[in-house]
């Protein structure tokens, strides 16, 4: 991998010319948490590998209004979906992917309702696609026979129904996957959802991140793979709270993915 | 004589209906207090989501043993019903069992197919008693569970027992007449569950055994027509409303949040974006959001109508799960109790956000979806919870300050987070760093 890995933007393609097949929505979490960031860089890197013809807003990205629809805002929500619809419509674009589920679901599911039409897929969804096609091979080794457990994001799960695709994509690495007490349509929220990664929990026995994770430890797994950024940080926070950041990762599945390629 | 029977039987049964129609008006004007929601497309998908669910039972078997236990009384109550048809027109002409005759040799099949049936519900009934009594399932046993939902739940049960006791006993008694020869009592040929309790009434009278048999059976018919209407005012309504709200249920993607058109219209008006219709005067706009029972749609308040009170709903809520007050089996009873307030011109002065859901509650919803993946008859608690974060945010301006910091950066920086929108792409930054 001598080449250079790009992002290169709309803006950018559009000033030579050129629109480009899909658009990588990379989400807030994507853009600015730590964390995240590097799973914005592994998806960057399939992609360039796999030479998807695709970009990124940029700068120009702004939330999908997520969060501020889940804790009532009607109106800011309404405000930002129609000013990221007309960017959106402004280039023309068709197709999007996205590492959060939700931004995923808003993009596919609500913004038609306010005019914004688009194909829209879930990075864990694409990368089956790529797999079922061939085009991605995965040679395994880095992760071959190791467990690794899979946990259903709410919006990506119960909300859209995507259940196989992550899991198909974590069986491509040859790892031993298994399955939490609850899983798909039963699986257990993370706690971020609905706007509570933004405030704290209300009093309770416990957090729920903190009794998602010891479920999690529970499996034996060494990876607990997840597809989604609250997901993640909940988990991490979990994990390290128990301090088992040494010796349980807690990593996207397009890094387990970018991990497995190289 | 038996003319005077046939009257008491007409009034018997014409005063529970009238009591029953006074009721199910009473609640259909219950629900149409709710805004307009609509839900007349897709009709295909309709009936099947009614088919399956409410009538196939196929989200019951979720959990198998109480879906099978649960089977065989839904089962029992719809076939023995048929047993109801006969009572009702050997009530009304003085006869007795009307159709044994025609039937000939089917008669008895199916007189002990119904006992077969009776077992089986007796059976599930006490089963049932012992999960929610000895067993204490931890569902039936949540706070908002205390007082009349738990007796409730206890008394249908009881009941259900006693009734299909009444029938055996009838049948039982009838069949001792029979083997006499006692006038009027035709022959049914062996009833293999009765024929159990025959040792029981052999000693009697002719007389008394008449008397234990009519008693049964007017007990038996009293007791329907007096189940109809307690079933109305009982969690056990969704024996029938579970079709109708099933046949409603939300077929979009769960994670869809419904649109509000009101604010459409305003924010594109803001926008600067040409709204259709424009220049007509604006429709009235309610209040947004919910913060009582009749700013809910007709659809969450027939919800609450239909709600079981079984506690799959809130079992599953991580909330709940974590010792938070939030259940969502709570939002829909407080939902119906206070539809059911306002329907009755009792509760002035009082809502339903506030007086019954607190914010606490709602707020430490995370929108997961669990209670209504969870929910046997397709209740989306969800949707009343987001109605009244709503209202929180967008009439008191009273979400937590925490809220109300993301929604100001979102605002200003285009993110849920405190970052400068002009460092949104710095991870590109990153793309060629070896590591
Ligand atoms: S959506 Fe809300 S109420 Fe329903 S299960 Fe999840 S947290 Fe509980
Ligand atoms: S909402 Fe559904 S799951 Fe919850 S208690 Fe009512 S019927 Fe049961």
């Amino acid at each position: 991998m001598s080449d250079t890995i790009k992002a290169p933007t709309v803006a950018e393609l559009q000033a030579k010319g050129e629109t480009p097949e899909i658009l990588f929505w990379v989400g807030c979490a994507g853009s600015f948490d730590d964390r995240y960031k590097r799973v914005t860089v592994a998806f960057t890197k399939i992609l360039n590998k796999l030479n998807v013809n695709f970009a990124v807003l940029g700068p120009e990205e702004s939330c999908t209004g997520d969060p501020a629809r889940r804790a009532g805002n009607e109106f800011l929500f309404q405000m930002q979906a129609m000013a990221n619809i007309q960017l959106l419509d402004m280039y023309q674009v068709k197709k999007i992917v996205t590492a959060c589920p939700h931004c995923f679901n808003t993009l596919k599911n609500e913004y038609p309702d306010l005019g914004g039409n688009y194909e829209v897929i879930h990075h864990t969804t694409f990368l089956q696609g790529l797999l079922d096609e061939g085009k991605l091979k995965v040679s395994g080794g880095a992760f071959k026979g190791q467990k690794i457990t899979y946990h259903d994001s709410c919006y990506l799960g119960r909300a859209n129904d995507i259940y196989e695709a992550p899991r198909n994509v974590l069986k491509s690495l040859d790892a031993d996957l298994v399955e939490m007490k609850r899983c798909k349509t039963k699986g257990l929220c993370c706690g971020a959802g609905g706007g509570q990664m933004f405030k704290d929990a209300e009093a309770g026995d416990k957090e729920i991140n903190i009794e998602r994770t010891e479920e999690a430890l529970d499996t034996g797994a060494k990876v607990i793979a997840s597809g989604c950024p609250f997901c993640m940080t909940m988990l991490s926070d979990g994990v390290k709270s128990k301090e088992k950041e040494a010796e349980v990762q807690v990593k996207d599945i397009a890094e387990l993915l970018d991990d497995a390629m190289d | 004589m038996t003319w005077i029977l046939q009257v008491v039987f007409v009034v018997v049964v014409a005063v529970p209906i009238y009591f029953l129609i006074g009721r199910i008006k009473q609640i259909r004007s219950n629900i149409l207090l709710g805004k307009d929601l609509d839900r007349s497309d897709r009709s295909g998908d309709r009936w099947k989501a009614m088919l399956l669910i409410a009538f196939g039972q196929k989200k019951m078997f979720k959990k198998p043993i109480p879906a099978f236990l649960h089977l065989l009384i839904y089962v029992g109550f719809l076939v023995i019903n048929l047993e109801v048809l006969e009572f009702l027109i050997d009530g009304l002409l003085g006869t007795h069992r009307i159709f044994a005759p025609y039937l000939g040799s089917f008669y008895n099949i199916a007189m002990n197919f119904f006992e077969f049936l009776a077992l089986g519900v007796l059976i599930s009934c006490i089963a049932f008693l012992i999960r929610r009594n000895v067993i204490k399932v931890p569902r039936f046993t949540k706070p908002e569970m205390k007082g009349w939902p738990a007796m409730d739940g206890n008394l249908i049960l009881i009941i259900e027992c006693i009734l299909m006791f009444a029938i055996l006993k009838m049948n039982a008694a009838d069949q001792v007449l029979q083997s006499r020869g006692v006038a009027g009592y035709v022959d049914t040929g062996d009833l293999m569950i009765s024929s159990l309790f025959i040792p029981l009434f052999q000693n009697y009278s002719d007389t008394f055994l008449i008397v234990i048999e009519r008693g049964a059976w007017w007990f038996h018919i009293i007791g329907i027509f007096a189940f109809a209407v307690y079933v109305t005012y009982s969690k056990h309504l969704h024996i029938f409303l579970a079709f109708p709200n099933t046949y409603y249920s939300n077929l979009e993607p769960k994670g869809k949040i419904q649109n509000m058109d009101a604010v459409t219209t305003e924010v594109k008006s803001m926008l600067g974006i040409p709204v259709k219709g424009a220049g007509e005067p604006p429709a009235e706009v309610g209040t947004f959001g919910a913060k009582d029972a009749t700013d809910l749609s007709w659809k969450s308040l027939m919800e609450a109508y239909s709600c079981t009170e079984c506690g799959r709903c809130t079992s599953e809520c991580p909330a709940n799960q974590t010792g938070k007050t939030l259940s969502p089996r709570k939002v829909m009873m407080d939902t119906r109790d206070r539809i059911e307030d306002i329907g009755a011109g009792k509760g002035e002065g009082k809502t339903l956000l506030g007086d019954f859901i607190t914010k606490e509650e709602i707020n430490a919803c995370t929108s997961c979806n669990a209670c209504t993946e969870a929910c046997p008859i397709n209740i989306d608690p969800l949707s009343i919870i987001l109605e009244m974060k709503r209202y929180v945010a967008m009439e008191e301006s009273g979400s937590p300050a925490s809220w109300n910091s993301m929604f100001s950066n979102i605002e200003t920086n285009f993110a849920p987070w405190k970052f400068s929108p002009t460092d949104r792409f710095n991870w590109a930054q990153d793309l060629n760093d070896k590591n």
